[in-house]
């Protein structure tokens, strides 16, 4: 299979491709060999934010403003898995279904499987994949809970970080601890009340933090009313430029694909070792407490 | 770690009532199923796209409505056209004895009318599904 043929159009190899890069599936170095000097084209978006702000359809309508830009939008929207049964429940195309059949978007759901960080181990690749393809944005929707907010970073070069009025009060912003990591925030369902003391609470909170540089825009929006949206594209664009004009944007991208690297690294180290023959020996002296976790590290450090 | 079944769940054309395929959407989640949900008044194009895209190894839907023998027979056309020939289509809901033939000679291959245990739809599909 010739992957480096594959194009926008074709949805069914593309859909193909993404299970395979996934579930590490046979065949996914391979992907990877023939079509990653072709990725860095596509800008990638996170978007996060708590259960309910209305991500997924702030994501279905800024993919209609950059479709109607003429450009092809790859969206991964990230939902939990249960840790109990491997089982989860995807909806999030509930509200991104005018889109489904558009030919210049490409829509994937995906389980976070267990991963702690809340984000798919496939997200990464997902997006490589769909930026190989030809994707011009891509944008990343995560569930907001845990640390996921802290694991795409990782993964996008803009985070839009998504709120609502009548979450709590400025401590809640606070204890959350996801200030650090938006590049624009946009306060959804802008007509509800309070919308614009949350606002001013945000800004208040940001200012705190005396960043250098980039100020984050804190901006009010309605994704079903098609309120504000042009305001969070033009922002986002905004944060592109000036992280191109910084240089910014090669460092965050050298930052992502070392923590790809890493990854890459561990998975391969952690199956080798599994692999030991002399593993169930360790791990057995381990438990009944012969050796230590680093005695026991060591000793299987020395066969590789 | 082993790959999940992906199963697209949705409901094709005009009918409100989703009570059946969120039942179903939960009892495959709980088997250990990754449930693409797409919810309510679906054409055959957007569920056929969805499964596409989404790369599933099963399509299930649900109707109530009566239209089964219009629209069931057009996703498995779709199906066939845009590529999924291999995607498992199976069905449920209000759908008569009588229409089951013609609707098995369309694709669909397993049709659950009301009172079938969920137990027996996960089992239909992980014993059927395209490893």
């Amino acid at each position: 299979m010739n992957y480096k043929e594959v194009t926008w159009k074709n949805k069914r190899q593309i859909g193909r491709m993404i299970s395979i890069v996934e579930n590490a599936a046979p065949g996914h170095e391979k992907i990877f060999e023939q079509l990653y000097d072709k990725t860095g084209h596509a800008y990638v978006i996170g978007i996060t934010g708590p259960p309910g702000a209305g991500k997924s359809s702030l994501t279905d309508t800024l993919a209609k403003a950059y479709i109607s830009q003429e450009k092809k939008v790859g969206i991964i929207a990230v939902d939990p898995t249960s840790p109990f049964t491997g089982g989860s429940i995807l909806g999030d195309r509930i509200r991104m279904n005018e889109l489904s059949t558009d030919p210049r978007v490409f829509i994937r759901s995906m389980g976070t499987r267990g991963q702690l960080g809340g984000l798919s181990a496939g997200t990464a690749s997902a997006v490589q994949v769909l930026d190989a393809v030809g994707a011009d944005v891509i944008i990343i929707e995560t569930v907001g809970v845990g640390q996921s907010e802290v694991e795409i970073i990782k993964h996008a070069d803009s985070i839009l970080m998504v709120m609502v009025p009548g979450l709590g009060d400025d401590i809640q912003a606070m204890k959350a601890g996801i200030m650090e990591i938006g590049d624009v925030f946009v306060i959804n369902k802008s007509d509800l009340p309070g919308a614009n003391k949350t606002k001013i609470e945000v800004e208040a909170m940001l200012s705190f933090m005396s960043k250098k540089g980039w100020v984050p825009p804190v901006l009010l929006a309605s994704a079903t009313r098609q309120e504000g949206i042009g305001e969070v594209v033009e922002a986002l664009e905004n944060h592109r430029l000036y992280q191109e004009k910084e240089g910014l944007l090669f460092e965050r991208r050298k930052r992502n694909v070392n923590e790809l690297l890493m990854e890459v690294l561990q998975d391969r180290l952690f199956r080798k070792i599994k692999k030991l023959e002399e593993y169930p020996q360790v791990l057995e002296d381990l438990t009944a407490k012969k050796i230590d976790p680093y005695t026991a590290a060591k000793r299987l450090f020395e066969q590789i | 770690m082993e790959k999940p079944i992906r199963v697209l769940v949705g409901k094709p054309g005009l009918d409100g009532h989703d009570r059946g395929a969120k039942v179903i959407a939960r009892a495959l989640r709980d088997a250990g199923m990754e449930v693409i949900y797409t919810g309510l008044r679906q054409t055959a194009e957007q569920i056929v796209h969805a499964a596409i895209q989404e790369d599933v190894d099963c399509v299930a839907v649900s109707i109530l409505s009566g239209a089964h023998n219009t629209l069931l027979p057009k996703i498995n056309e779709l199906l066939i056209k845009e590529g999924g020939e291999d995607i498992l289509f199976v069905a449920g809901g209000v759908i008569p004895e009588a229409d089951i033939p013609f609707l098995k000679e369309h694709g669909v291959k397993a049709i659950f009318t009301p009172g079938t245990p969920t137990t027996v739809s996960i089992r239909f599909i992980e014993e059927h599904v395209k490893r």
